[in-house]
Formats: structure tokens, C-alpha cells, sequence
């Protein structure tokens, strides 16, 4: 598995029944989604123990719906993958659900949202999955409907996966274009694999960003798993010989047998070559 | 699809429709759930509520004059008037069925308490 998952497939196909399953069932998934919700409703900065009315955006399986129950608010769920939505019926989220597209505009009337967030999905619609999308206008179109469906005040949080700052770039102006102030924290800035963005975004008027996590450099990063990839086997070798079973090993050995007189098969190019592995 | 959702819900993002509000409903299977009460919730979404279209929309699913025409005077203080609409808003769950469009007549699915409110390409 390589790359950047929208650029396999648009989001309705990529998250079929298979990943959709997969999805919700990797608790590691599950522990980076919790997290990443729990900062984006800290971000919302919504008044104090008050239920309110939200928006979870590309809500997908419920993940992170369920931090918001979890919180005591009462949230609308919109996604495009009616296999993620299956999933988050047979997890039984409290919100209800809808089955949409981003980019054709939120259908909601105006004024309805106290607030909200979206966790992993706004990269999704800088792809143009069909001919007929054009990303910017579908960006637009998205933003200034959100804009209208918000109440004045409240705030629209995105976590996502930027692919580059052209992309970061095209996202944050047309939310500008819709209306919206605010902007990008990034937590971690410093760690490859803590680093988190948030889009902010406000509809109250200039405010100022909320602070990043872990930009004062005695804040460690969160425990990850630290080596999720391939380990660097780095082998010292104590003694001068070669690394058992290696082609040089081989021949080593076979120049040992010979000092000690033993019947030894000459060597050849085919001495100690690879070998297909099993099939079993 | 609670009637919450309903109520916030119009179909202004397809081409030629002007306010797309409020969407009608055929339902064919309704659930009753228990949702907990929540006073301070209801009293501040009944700011936001068109009373007028939950009215509606209640008749449609065959709950006439359960709920009074218009929102009382002092409804934050009114237990029976906020549990009313605590229970039509948040109990009552369209399951299957189609949402219309009062302008176009253009149906939206509701399939398993979700609505597909997906346009086709040349609608938007």
C-alpha cells in the first residue's frame, strides 16, 4: 500500500464494504481518530457545558461522531460513502446520518449548525474524481454553503492530510472567498509523525488562531508507535567473517573443506545464488 | 432521520430551486426511540426550529394536532410544552421513505433512517 489514498480511487469507491470494515476495525485507526476529534471540538471553543447542534463532515464510520455524544452534542453526520454510513448504523452512533456529496453544497437551512468538524476527509474534495468536477468550484460551493448553515459565531474545524501547500493554498482561499476567517494550526510542527493540521475556520469576524500543540520544544510529542515502518537492520559484525548463509559465507566455507581436504563441488556462478522463496 | 434533521433539511442546492424548504415527506416505516431529555437542548433548538414545518411534517406522519400551532409563550419554562417537542423532534424516526422537493418534486430516498441526498450531475 503506497500513496495517498484519493488518488486510487474517489472516496465513495476507495471506502467500499471491504475498507469500510477495515476502517473501523483498526484500534490503532481508531486511537489517531478519537484523539484528532477530541482536538478539534477543543478547537471549536464551544460554550461550556452546553449540549449543542453539529456537523460532522465526512463523518465516514462514526469515529468520530461517537467523541461527540461522548461530549453531550447532538450532531448531523454528511458522507459519500453509503458503505462507511452502513458501518456507523451497525455501530449504532447516536447522530443522524446523510448521505452526500462535499462538494455539491451542504442542503442545510441557515443558521442551523452551533458548530463543525471533520476529521481526515477535506483532501478528499481537492481530487476531481469526475470530468465534470472542477475542485475549486466544488470548494466553493462546499464553503459558502457550510458559511450559510453555520450561526453567526461558530466555527467549522477540518483536520486533514494536505499533500502540498498548493493544495493548503486552494482550500484556505476559497474558504476566504466564502466568507470565513481564521486559518491553519499545525500541532507538532516538528514531528513527521505527530504533525496534525487544523483548519480553523471562523465566522464571527478576525479572531485569533487557537494555540498549536507542542510548538514549545519541551512539549514531546504524543507516544506513537515509533517505528510502524521497515527496520533498519543495521548488523555490526564482531568478528571478520562474513554474515552467515551470505554468498561470500559460502564460498568461505567451501575454501575450508578444500584446506581440509575435503571433496568440495568447484565454484561456479551459480554458487550460492538466490533462491525463489517457497511456494507453498 | 429524526425530525431535527428534517426540519433543517432543503433541497436549495439543485439547480432552479429557490428556497426548497420545507421538504414534504412520505414515510413508509417510522420508529419511536427514547432519547433522553434534555430541557436546556429543546428550549435552545426551539429558536431554531420552524414550528410551522414540524407542524407539517408531524402531520405527514400521521400525528395531527398532537402539537400545538405555535411555540407557547415562556416555553423554557414549560416542562409538558419542551418534553412535546423533545418527543417529535428527537423520538421520532422516519426509517424509510421518500423527502420531496415543494418546488421541483424531485424525491430524495430515505433508505434505513438515512436519506440519500445525492444530486445527479446535471441537477446541481
Amino acid at each position: 500500500m503506497s500513496g495517498r489514498p484519493e488518488h486510487q480511487a474517489p472516496p465513495e469507491i476507495f471506502y467500499g464494504e471491504d475498507e469500510a470494515r477495515k476502517y473501523s476495525r483498526n484500534t490503532r485507526m481508531m486511537e489517531i481518530q478519537l484523539t484528532m476529534s477530541e482536538r478539534a471540538v477543543e478547537l471549536l471553543c464551544l460554550p461550556e457545558n452546553q449540549p449543542c447542534h453539529l456537523l460532522d463532515l465526512g463523518c465516514g464510520s462514526g469515529l468520530s461522531g461517537e467523541t461527540l455524544t461522548e461530549q453531550g452534542h447532538i450532531w448531523t453526520g454528511v458522507d459519500i460513502s453509503s458503505a462507511m454510513l452502513g458501518v456507523a448504523k451497525e455501530r449504532e452512533v447516536e447522530g443522524d446520518l446523510l448521505l452526500g456529496d462535499l462538494g455539491q453544497g451542504l442542503p442545510f437551512r441557515a443558521g442551523a449548525f452551533d458548530g463543525a468538524i471533520s476529521i481526515s476527509a477535506l483532501q478528499w474534495l481537492c481530487n476531481a474524481d469526475q470530468r465534470s468536477h472542477n475542485p475549486a468550484k466544488r470548494l466553493y460551493i462546499f464553503f459558502s454553503s457550510l458559511y450559510s448553515c453555520l450561526s453567526r459565531g461558530s466555527r467549522a474545524i477540518f483536520q486533514f492530510y494536505p499533500e502540498n501547500s498548493s493544495q493548503v493554498e486552494l482550500i484556505t482561499s476559497q474558504a476566504m472567498k466564502a466568507g470565513f476567517t481564521g486559518g491553519l494550526v499545525v500541532d507538532y510542527p516538528n514531528s513527521t509523525k505527530a504533525k496534525k493540521f487544523f483548519l480553523c475556520l471562523m465566522t464571527g469576524g478576525q479572531q485569533p488562531l487557537p494555540a498549536a500543540l507542542g510548538v514549545d520544544s519541551r512539549e514531546d510529542a504524543p507516544n506513537h508507535v515509533a517505528f510502524s515502518q521497515k527496520r533498519d537492520r543495521v548488523k555490526q559484525l564482531r568478528s571478520g567473517k562474513a554474515p552467515k548463509k551470505s554468498r561470500d559465507w559460502i564460498l568461505e566455507k567451501k575454501e575450508r573443506r578444500r584446506r581440509q581436504g575435503k571433496e568440495t563441488r568447484d565454484d561456479s556462478k551459480f554458487t550460492g545464488r538466490k533462491r525463489p522463496s517457497h511456494v507453498w | 432521520m429524526k425530525l431535527l434533521t428534517h426540519n433543517i433539511l432543503t433541497s436549495k442546492c439543485l439547480k432552479g430551486v429557490t428556497v426548497g424548504y420545507p421538504l414534504g415527506i412520505v414515510a413508509k416505516e417510522v420508529k419511536v426511540n427514547e432519547v433522553d431529555f434534555n430541557p436546556e437542548f429543546i428550549s435552545r433548538m426551539i429558536q431554531k426550529v420552524d414550528w410551522p414545518a414540524l407542524c407539517k411534517a408531524a402531520e405527514n406522519l400521521g400525528h395531527t394536532d398532537e402539537l400545538p400551532p405555535t411555540v407557547v409563550d415562556d416555553y423554557e419554562n414549560n416542562e409538558e410544552f419542551l418534553k412535546k417537542a423533545h418527543h417529535f423532534l428527537m423520538e421520532i424516526e422516519v426509517m424509510n421513505g421518500d423527502l420531496i422537493c415543494p418546488e421541483t418534486g424531485r424525491k430524495f430516498p430515505v433508505t434505513d433512517g438515512i436519506p440519500n441526498m445525492l444530486a445527479n450531475e446535471d441537477e446541481v
